[in-house]
């Protein structure tokens, strides 16, 4: 039984080898890129649309209504970066239907890759939108003996996201392939969709929490001068 | 005792009572935490879809110290260094 998606091996030459995370990562881009390619060649605004449009609307009004609801007030500065999370992640997770499929995400190299996008982009939208100088003074908030305290709470809360995905993943990628040892055919199926549920749980959760330190991150501290007209 | 059955032995106790202890703390908080937000919900329904995105979200934060403590036990049983180390003393002599 293999504990990751890593000890799959494909292929392999020297030092390089292509392993079950590698190729099941690819096999995902290649479905989300292509499918969306293949729906949005023709874009119409009038009644009659295809379904599948109407399903990528659907989609993205609501991935942007969370955003907003988070308390970012222009989503589609953030839609980009924690869209492609919550999508990777949730096709990863649903895409366990498919026999012979490992989620890439049950492997610790995918989700620390995806929380080291979460630690990079925080910084980097909180000074996009408050100056380098702003965003820095967010770190002696309260009073400047907070410092190393808030550096810490960054490096934990972006390890703890990394391995919260982790073990989801890998616990119900592990349960399921004991259960199939041991019992017929009904207990594992079960299994399978408690996992899907977890899964897609935690897609949303990582999301959710990346969108969260971001609007920690670019809240404005003083009152906005007043519009004049 | 030799080192080999002390290192097999602490490993399978504590991966055992690690899972057992890390699983109530969790559960306990989380029950405290859907009550409460039950209650909430009761209280103000119209708030509900903000209340029920708060759950999951402090759900998630409690969650994450069980499976901080399944990972450590899953370690101890699939990937022991301690473990794989004696062995391969053993093997090598």
């Amino acid at each position: 039984m293999h504990l990751s998606p890593d000890q799959m091996i494909f292929w392999q030459s020297g030092v390089l080898k292509l392993n079950g995370t590698i190729a099941f990562t690819w096999g995902l881009m290649l479905v989300l890129a292509v499918g969306s390619k293949l729906i949005t060649r023709r874009l119409s605004t009038d009644q009659n649309r295809s379904r599948w449009q109407n399903f990528l609307e659907i989609i993205v009004t609501g991935i942007e209504k969370q955003i907003e609801e988070v308390g970012l007030p222009h989503p589609d500065k953030y839609l980009g970066f924690l869209g492609t999370l919550f999508l990777f992640l949730a096709t990863a997770s649903v895409c366990t239907i498919i026999p012979g499929y490992v989620p890439p995400t049950g492997s610790l190299s995918t989700t620390v890759a995806l929380a080291l996008c979460v630690f990079v982009a925080v910084p980097l939208f909180g000074i996009a939108d408050q100056g380098v100088r702003g965003y820095l003074k967010s770190y002696v908030e309260p009073t400047v003996i907070m410092l190393p305290f808030n550096i810490i709470s960054e490096l934990s809360r972006t390890l703890a996201l990394a391995v919260r995905l982790f073990g989801n993943m890998m616990s119900g990628a592990m349960i399921i392939a004991i259960l199939l040892t041991i019992t017929p055919f009904i207990f594992p199926i079960v299994m399978t969709l408690l996992g899907l549920l977890t899964g897609m749980v935690q897609a949303y959760i990582f999301s959710i929490l990346a969108a969260v330190y971001i609007a920690a991150a670019t809240r404005t501290r003083k009152p906005q001068p007043a519009i004049k007209t | 005792m030799d080192s080999m059955t002390i290192i097999a032995v602490a490993s399978i106790v504590i991966a055992g009572i690690t899972t057992g202890f890390g699983t109530m703390g969790p559960a306990l908080a989380e029950g405290r935490a859907v009550a409460t937000a039950l209650t909430s919900l009761a209280q103000q329904p119209d708030a509900s879809s903000t209340i029920t995105r708060t759950l999951f979200v402090g759900l998630a934060m409690i969650e994450s110290t069980a499976i901080y403590c399944f990972v450590v036990s899953m370690i101890l049983i699939f990937a022991n260094p301690f473990w794989n180390h004696v062995i391969a003393q053993a093997t090598g002599k």
